[in-house]
């Protein structure tokens, strides 16, 4: 095991358990407002001190760390669910009317930068977290289709697949039963990827006030929201962002591990 | 009330003695930038922030402290039975395109606002006139269908400014007005210039030329004053700053009130805000000074009605809706609704909304009721809330001076629709007795402070920070206006 | 080639109408009317209606988009609802500052990028190479807009070095000008230079892996000078890929730093006329963006055609 992977798990493990307890457990409640106890610096009773409406930030963080992770677990999963589908598709009907389209498609949802998507749709719908996922999957869903396709494209020239034709299995079949199978690993190392991706989204459109609700805590409106007392209140400013650092940094640990791990080209060319 | 004009907050003093200063030039700072420079075509109060008493004045105009004096008009007189208004121009006053402007000016000005097809966007204001008359070059005469109190009061509005007819196709981009200040330059997203105008018929400003910079962003703002960049900050929007620029030797901080009441606006249509004593349990359930020592980090003057309280008239009543939340829920319980319910808090953009409508939200949890909050864009706010009237609750702040009267409209937003009002506002309208006009809003304010129309939160106290150098700055803000006309710097 | 280019053109063509469609109906179903907007609470039913006519905005939905994309193709975006001037006009002043902005940090990015990938690659699993890897690691994941109001906090409040945000304007001179695009060069440039870092790095290792590296190796030479003769040159294409890539990220990321420097650019006029219902100018705006994305990588396609003849048949 690299340590990469080790230090990237331990991390991504941190802010999953975090967000997990937070279901059970905070060490204070953040919905419940304690103005006079607002902007207190960190101290036994509040680790990580209390925001503008004196909410403990500790408990906030590991709310907000479940808003992050839901969301962007959820787009990753809306990326694959549409995006898988569409790469096999791709790549069993190459060449024709349907891969042309398909790819293009891929394109023209590539062209649209991301936090355009998500500005228009909540522009149109309004800001929530559900607009949220929904902008980030959108821009996830050619990521999986392209990397499916291009991965399938050269399995459909191995000979097992080639026998599976010969034995007259269809298209459908092939890809699900020989195909899919054989990108998982890929599948699985772009995921931890996108899912980092999708968090770093997910605050900055909570940052610009797409993201989740008030009272939801989430990361980024943390930071927009106590950002004009972070000259005289660092710790308001350090602790979200750390928190959103770390989990990316744990989670591109974590994709770069698991492709030494899983790819063995890549394992060998290291050596 | 306009929706937009809660950002702005001060107007400058407009005589001050022999100023030799160092620096003829200042950077004021506001949030908000016009949509375009004609203040009587729209709402938008940042028009009034750059141009009103600077490049455009109206026959009347408002005083530091809110009273009405004589603005293009030097005097004037008003028949016994209050139908008739007679109006004496000053003398040689001229455009800044160098024409004269006279009692034809006059009349084009008035007869443009109050067109069937006109833009402006307080045409209420000119509802009374029947006739305006320019009876000769410096005379005019302005004609009642009906006695109107405030006739005087309404003129001095930015909308009812004196505009020159040569000028109109091009006023949204180059306005030309009569005031002491020139329209010089616009660099849209970021800045206005003015420039003193030489050939002024009143007193000269001071300064040379005033540069409007627009900073929407509080941390950007913060920012700029601390690094600078600006001289004024006139309506600071991140009150928490206001300490650190009180220690600061480099600044002063003039905390003036405004005309903004803020309050809880409720749909009273809607069930279950029709019911009074659900609104009274609202008004029973909310900590007032929680939000603002939370939202406005302690600035702002609660408040029992819609009134602001330092109008002579104000009358307290914020005892009748003190903080109780026992009684709130006993309540409830009282109109059915002993288990909560549910309802939408719709909030508009300043942070004294966005701040204020977590902790009222978390308020209203303590006695059950739960709230969905949704931010919306003053777009959004406008075609729901104040159009289609789609919302339980929202907080806004309603700035322009002297609106009690919207309570008389049944179909304005919070639906209020109140016989016995409706008759109070409509004899207040028509009185011009100071006594009688008291005695009138006394009962006008108890009126709707007992029905809990709204829940009434506080006056908005907008901070502005200044250079410690800067002189002339008004303290208060009875208009939306930043009355550069004084402003000069101290050596 | 010409076949190619020209099948590449029309997929451009089709992807910009398709595009503009998508566009003009997502935007024209956001509510919020612009009249009431402009004239406020206090307006009046026969005001607005006057208002929404001067603006053309009583048409129907089909003429309204002919009459937007016949527009642009004269290079006439229409007039903004609530500045009431040309919308032309407005992006033409604001490119000057979003277009200089993206430039420059893709110049910041690659020249960090540059030195960094070929020097962690030349010296693999020495302490440059860790060090740079850690950097990069930290610098991918590190949010912009955190890293921009840190930058702020640092720069411009306490030491002073800086304006806090907003734009000298051109004709302050060409020095001022970019001293206000400078940290939000950076805070855009970051993320980015670390990305292509790290991309510089792996493709250069990979093409030394490849045999006729290890045959020039054989053949005597070092391998420093192997990755300078030889190298560099072909790791340079999944390099230009991701540049050109970039530039939509650029894009997007700019969104958010103009508004944290409130650079008075594209990206906050998207926002602001969002925020005031001025279609018009939304519309422009995003077709303007996506253009440009489309367009970038209708280039990038073509230059790698010519770089890569095998690359044409797959189009």
């Amino acid at each position: 095991m690299s340590r990469s992977l080790v230090i990237g798990a331990v991390l991504s493990a941190v802010f999953v358990l975090a967000a997990l307890v937070s279901f059970v457990w905070t060490p204070y409640d953040v919905l419940g407002l304690d103005i006079p106890n607002k902007l207190k610096e960190p101290s036994a009773a509040h680790w990580l001190g209390t925001d503008h409406f004196g909410r403990d930030i500790f408990s906030m963080i590991m709310v907000g760390a479940r808003t992050s992770i839901a969301v962007a677990i959820v787009a990753v999963g809306i990326g694959m669910l549409l995006g898988v589908p569409l790469g096999l598709a791709a790549a069993a009907r190459t060449g024709t009317l349907l891969d042309e389209v398909i790819m293009r498609g891929n394109d023209l949802v590539f062209a649209f930068p991301s936090l355009l998507i998500a500005i228009m749709i909540t522009a149109v719908f309004g800001a929530s977290a559900v607009n949220a996922i929904i902008a980030i999957g959108i821009f996830n869903i050619p990521v999986f289709a392209r990397l499916v396709r291009g991965a399938a494209l050269s399995l459909w020239t191995r000979d097992y697949v080639l026998a599976a034709r010969v034995s007259g299995k269809g298209a459908a079949r092939i890809s699900l039963e020989h195909i899919l199978p054989n990108v998982t690993n890929l599948l699985i190392v772009q995921g931890t990827i996108q899912f980092s991706l999708g968090i770093l989204a997910e605050a900055g459109l909570s940052y610009v006030g797409l993201g989740a609700q008030p009272p939801t805590p989430s990361w980024g409106r943390m930071l927009a929201e106590s950002q004009t007392m972070f000259s005289f209140k660092p710790h308001l400013a350090v602790f979200p962002g750390l928190a959103i650092l770390l989990t990316v940094l744990g989670l591109n640990l974590l994709g770069d591990g698991l492709r030494d791990a899983l790819d063995p080209r890549l394992r060998r060319a290291k050596r | 009330m306009t929706f937009m004009k809660f950002a702005t907050a001060s107007a400058l003093a407009m005589m001050v003695a022999g100023a030799a200063a160092a620096k003829s030039d200042i950077t004021l700072a506001m949030q908000l930038e016009p949509p375009h420079l004609d203040p009587t075509s729209a709402a938008a109060g940042a028009i009034d922030s750059v141009l009103y008493s600077n490049v455009f004045e109206g026959l009347t105009r408002f005083a530091s402290d809110g009273s009405i004096i004589p603005g293009l008009a030097q005097s004037w007189e008003i028949s016994d039975d209050g139908l008739t208004y007679t109006f004496k121009l000053a003398e040689g006053v001229s455009f800044h395109d160098g024409t004269s402007m006279d009692a034809e000016d006059v009349k084009f000005s008035l007869d443009r606002a109050r067109a069937e097809d006109s833009a402006n966007a307080q045409k209420a204001l000119f509802g009374s006139i029947a006739e305006v008359e320019a009876v000769d070059a410096s005379t005019v005469k302005i004609t009642l269908s009906a006695p109107n109190g405030s006739l005087l009061f309404n003129l001095a509005w930015g909308d009812a400014v004196i505009v020159a007819p040569e000028s109109i196709e091009n006023i949204k981009q180059a306005p030309v007005g009569t005031g002491a200040f020139k329209f010089a330059n616009w660099v849209q997203g970021d800045n206005i210039t003015l420039e003193r105008n030489p050939d002024y018929w009143g007193t000269p400003a001071k300064l040379d030329k005033v540069t409007f910079k627009f900073i929407s962003d509080p941390t950007a703002a913060f920012a700029a004053v601390m690094a600078e960049d600006v001289d004024v900050f006139a309506g600071y929007p991140a009150p928490e700053n206001v300490p650190q620029f009180e220690a600061d030797a480099r600044f002063q901080v003039i905390v003036g009130n405004t005309e903004g009441e803020t309050i809880l606006s409720t749909n009273n249509k809607m069930p279950p805000f029709d019911n009074v004593k659900v609104r009274a349990a609202l008004a029973h359930a909310i900590d007032r000074q929680a939000i603002v020592d939370g939202a406005m980090f302690g600035l702002g003057t609660p408040i029992g009605t819609h009134f602001a309280p330092h109008h002579p008239d104000y009358v307290d009543l914020t005892a009748e809706s003190a903080y109780d939340p026992e009684k709130a829920k006993a309540l409830l319980a009282e109109a059915g609704f002993g288990d909560g319910f549910t309802t939408t808090l719709k909030l508009p953009p300043p942070s004294y909304a966005r701040r204020g409508g977590e902790i009222i939200a978390a308020q209203l949890r303590e006695v059950g009721i739960q709230t969905e909050i949704t931010n919306l864009e003053w777009a959004q706010w406008l075609e729901e809330v104040f159009k289609g009237k789609d919302y339980g609750l929202t907080i806004v702040s309603h700035t322009e001076p002297m609106d009690i009267g919207i309570y008389a409209r049944p179909d304005y937003y919070f639906q209020y629709d109140d016989a016995e009002f409706q008759a109070m506002n409509t004899a207040l309208e028509a009185e011009a007795d100071v006594a009688k006009r008291s005695a009138l809003l006394d009962k006008m304010q108890r009126k709707i402070a007992g029905d809990y129309v709204n829940g009434y939160l506080f006056q908005l106290a907008i901070p502005t920070i200044a250079k410690a150098g800067v002189r002339g700055l008004w303290e208060n803000a009875p208009t939306q206006a930043n009355d550069m006309t004084g402003v000069y710097w101290a050596e | 080639m010409l076949r190619f280019v020209a099948r590449r053109l029309v997929s451009l063509l089709v992807s910009l109408a398709v595009a503009s469609c998508v566009i003009f109906v997502f935007v024209e179903v956001v509510p919020g009317d612009p009249a009431a907007y402009m004239l406020g609470l206090n307006a009046q039913e026969d005001t607005l209606n006057a208002l929404r006519e001067q603006l053309g905005l009583n048409g129907t939905l089909l003429e309204r988009y002919l009459n937007w994309v016949g527009g642009m193709l004269r290079g006439d975006f229409g007039t903004s609802y609530t500045y009431r001037t040309p919308v032309s006009e407005m992006i033409g002043e604001r490119m000057w500052i979003s277009l200089p902005l993206a430039i420059y940090a893709l110049t910041l990015s690659t020249l960090i990028a540059f030195p960094a990938g070929i020097w962690a690659a030349s010296q693999r699993g020495s302490l440059v190479d860790v060090l740079v890897m850690g950097f990069t690691q930290l610098g991918v994941a590190i949010p912009n807009f955190w890293f921009a109001m840190l930058m702020v906090l640092l720069f411009a409040i306490n030491l002073r070095w800086f304006s806090a945000g907003g734009f000298a304007g051109w004709e302050a001179g060409f020095g001022p000008a970019l001293k206000s695009l400078t940290l939000p060069a950076i805070a855009l440039a970051l993320p980015q230079a670390s990305i292509l870092a790290r991309v510089m790095r792996s493709s250069l290792l990979d093409t030394l892996g490849e045999d006729y590296i290890r045959t020039a190796r054989a053949k005597g030479l070092s391998r420093r000078q192997a990755l300078w003769r030889h190298a560099l040159r072909n790791a340079l294409i999944p390099v230009l890929t991701i540049i050109g890539l970039q530039f939509s990220f650029l894009m997007a990321g700019a969104i958010i730093i103009e508004n944290v420097f409130y650079l008075p650019g594209l990206g906050r006029l998207v926002f602001q006329s969002i925020a005031a219902r001025d279609l018009i100018v939304v519309e422009s705006v995003v077709m303007l963006l996506v253009f440009a994305v489309i367009v970038v990588n209708f280039l990038v396609d073509v230059a790698y055609a010519l770089v890569d003849p095998r690359l044409r048949v797959r189009a």
